[in-house]
């Protein structure tokens, strides 16, 4: 792989890319061997929550294992555990890449990872044994939730820092995605906490922060991340240039508008919450015109062959992006959501934008940088297309089969004997995402392990050295 | 953009208005919420849970239970029956004016109109309200409004309705009910998937006995009754339509 090709122009006193990628390779193997290995504990968790519709009887003799306390476990695990701790990883790689810096603070992301995935494990096992918060999405108790608000804001000032020290003073579109990305979390996470766990508000008042929260989270700061990584990678892999305005405009109409979705029609709260919501809803189509044609403009017409590689990930991501918010603002519509209210389409919805957009996205830009910042090839290039294959099928068994049991869940009045057939397939999509992540972790930790012995080796040969012939090198 | 101050500032302000929208705004208003009067009653609404009955909220937080169950039921809108309740002097020409009007399922106005021509002619008349949608009545009689949850922390609306709604579940069954549910539920509804909560019960000298845990949950169960008419979610309660 040439390792230049991704540089940006740059003058005479520039740092070369290898050094850029190498000074983020610590960080990032911390940050991405966590959140492989969570991803698998989030399936597997998710797998067995999907079993109890198979065979509910086994369950019942152990609280950690009922169906309540491993579902939320599982969507956590995966969230908090792989989606953000990988998206940071890949933030702080191209803020690197984007400002031709080395990482700045490279130590305290490693601190931070850390930290984070400490966090995910007490959260994760505060839910186990019934210390969830009772909030959707938001279920780690509060000493999970402190680890989380403290690692993502130390990682968030080494990448400002390596922002700050950019060479060239011009923004790109990724910059500005991820930029809104990194001030929006910290934002949104401390408001729950701090509005719903400790100092809890009064009434449904919760249940509407709470659906802020999942709505500014799940698809905002989804959104932001994954299409300010998209529009880092597509012009790169195509070839041609990302159509700036459409991007600018895409950035704030989903900023301004997009944060109002999420307060359910018909909810038990005053009137004009669900209505603003509806007018989000329509407003948001808006950002999704022009995020089609952005995509339209970089990828359509490129005589780019994907061959099941990155480029592939990143743009299958990008459609299913747009194809979950069209959902998303489907169900905004009173008329539909009398359908699909209180169904398995709402999860549907999730678990595309989850599974479908972020997860795919953030895996395509592993597998791009993981060969540069470690500085040798995939240990087996050929889980990357098969990878891409699980997770297209786990993803469209899911999605497809969650949807349609949604919408004939509503149409038969909730009867739960016609939901069943369809989680039966879901739990086969499950278990094709499952084996996909055993490929990426494969990957990760063989790369790991190998970059380890040679470390080793090297200091192996440094100790046995005579130390007459020691060279030092600048 | 050139700077990084802008694209901070261009989040701020997208940000911070949907932040006063939908956090600040709901906390201001529904967090200074008070209990209400019932409709035509002096009662207000609601009281607070019962000790046990709040304990159990947190064992259906712990739980997860709403991972299946929601406790809120919607409605679509509601009709008006008009209903005789004297002929007054001229029974005939009430009776005969009554056959010709249609008094069942009737909008606001209509039953205003109906009940208006039943006054001209010397009757007198009631206008009975009835919630209607696909919930009602078999999960409540009326939809779910922010007071019915005025003192509960953590607010467990649910979201996805795997099991039946609850948030009426306190008129529908008993303790007894609850209990062997609970312990097994195929025992109680046939083709349910809901996992059984063994945990939830110790046996001892061969009995079957619930935990402290079980008993709170079940009385969270019964506590969960929204049967009363509110200004926001007006009904004529069922004992008056008879």
């Amino acid at each position: 792989m040439n390792e230049n090709e991704h540089s940006e122009i740059s003058g005479g006193a520039s740092v070369p890319a290898s050094r850029i990628d190498a000074s983020c390779r610590v960080p990032l193997l911390a940050l991405f061997g966590g959140a492989a290995l969570w991803l698998i504990v989030g399936l597997l968790l998710a797998l067995i929550a999907s079993l109890t519709f198979h065979m509910p009887e086994k369950f019942g003799n152990c609280a950690w294992f009922t169906y309540g306390r491993l579902q939320p476990a599982a969507n956590d695990a995966i969230v908090y555990g792989f989606c953000i701790p990988a998206a940071l990883g890949v933030i702080l790689w191209i803020f690197a890449r984007l400002s031709e810096t080395e990482l700045f603070l490279p130590l305290v992301p490693i601190i931070a990872a850390n930290i984070w995935h400490l966090g995910v494990f007490v959260g994760i096992v505060g839910i186990l044994i019934g210390d969830s918060t009772g909030f959707q999405w938001l279920e780690f108790p509060r000493g999970g939730s402190v680890l989380l608000f403290a690692a993502f804001v130390l990682i968030a000032i080494s990448a400002v820092a390596t922002f700050g020290a950019r060479r060239n003073r011009e923004l790109q579109p990724a910059h500005w995605f991820l930029l809104a990305a990194l001030f929006w979390f910290p934002w949104i996470y401390s408001t729950v906490n701090l509005f719903l766990v400790a100092w809890p508000v009064r009434g449904v008042a919760q249940a509407v922060i709470a659906w802020w929260f999942a709505n500014n989270l799940l698809f905002i700061w989804f959104a932001l991340v994954g299409l300010g990584i998209a529009f880092y990678f597509l012009p790169k892999f195509s070839g041609k240039s990302l159509p700036n305005y459409f991007a600018l405009f895409a950035f704030w109409t989903l900023m301004l508008f997009g944060t109002w979705l999420g307060i359910p029609q018909g909810a038990p709260v005053p009137a004009w919450l669900p209505a603003l919501s509806f007018v989000g809803s329509l407003l948001t189509i808006l950002p999704l015109i022009a995020i089609a044609v952005v995509y339209g403009k970089t990828v359509c017409g490129a005589n780019v062959q994907c061959k099941g590689g990155p480029f592939c990930y990143i743009k299958f991501g990008t459609v299913a992006f747009l194809l979950s918010s069209v959902l998303l603002l489907a169900t905004g519509c009173s008329h539909f959501s009398r359908v699909v209210g209180f169904t398995w389409f709402t999860s549907a919805q999730t678990q595309l934008q989850i599974f479908g957009f972020f997860a795919i996205v953030i895996c395509g830009a592993i597998y791009e940088l993981l060969p540069r910042v470690m500085d040798f090839e995939l240990p087996f290039p050929k889980f990357v297309r098969l990878q891409h294959w699980l997770f297209m099928l786990g993803v469209a068994l899911l999605v497809v089969s969650l949807a349609v049991g949604g919408i004939k869940q509503g149409l038969n009045n909730f009867d739960f004997q016609t939901q069943l057939p369809f989680l039966r397939v879901s739990t086969m999509g499950i278990l094709l995402l499952l084996l996909g992540s055993l490929l990426l972790a494969a990957n990760i930790f063989v790369m790991t392990l190998k970059w380890k012995l040679a470390l080793l080796k090297s200091l192996l040969t440094a100790v046995k050295a005579p130390l007459e012939t020691a060279e030092v090198k600048s | 953009m050139k700077s990084g101050f802008r694209v901070f500032v261009a989040a701020f302000i997208a940000l911070g208005a949907s932040w006063c929208g939908f956090v600040l705004a709901p906390a201001l208003q529904l967090g200074a919420a008070k209990q209400t009067q019932i409709l035509n009653s002096s009662e207000i609404y609601p009281l607070q849970r019962p000790g046990n009955a709040a304990l159990g909220l947190q064992v259906y937080r712990s739980l997860g239970c709403a991972a299946c169950h929601t406790t809120q039921v919607q409605q679509s809108g509601f009709a008006c029956d008009v209903v005789l309740t004297s002929a007054g002097k001229n029974p005939e020409v009430v009776s005969n004016l009554v056959s010709t009007l249609k008094l069942t399922g009737l909008t606001k106005d209509e039953a205003d109109s109906v009940a208006g021509k039943i006054t001209a002619a010397g009757g007198k008349s009631e206008t009975h309200i009835i919630a209607t949608g696909s919930d009602i009545p078999r999960w409540g009689i009326r939809r779910s409004v922010a007071e019915d949850f005025l003192w509960d922390d953590p607010v467990q609306l649910g979201s996805i309705r795997v099991g039946p709604d609850l948030a009426n579940i306190g008129l529908r069954y008993d303790a007894a009910w609850e209990f062997a549910h609970l312990y097994d539920p195929k025992s109680r509804v046939k083709d349910s998937v809901m996992p059984p909560f063994r945990f939830l019960f110790e046996t001892k000298n061969g009995e079957v006995i619930p935990t402290e845990d079980a008993k709170n949950l079940v009385a969270y169960l019964l506590s969960l009754r929204a049967d009363v008419p509110l200004y926001d979610a007006p009904f004529t309660p069922p004992s008056l339509t008879k």
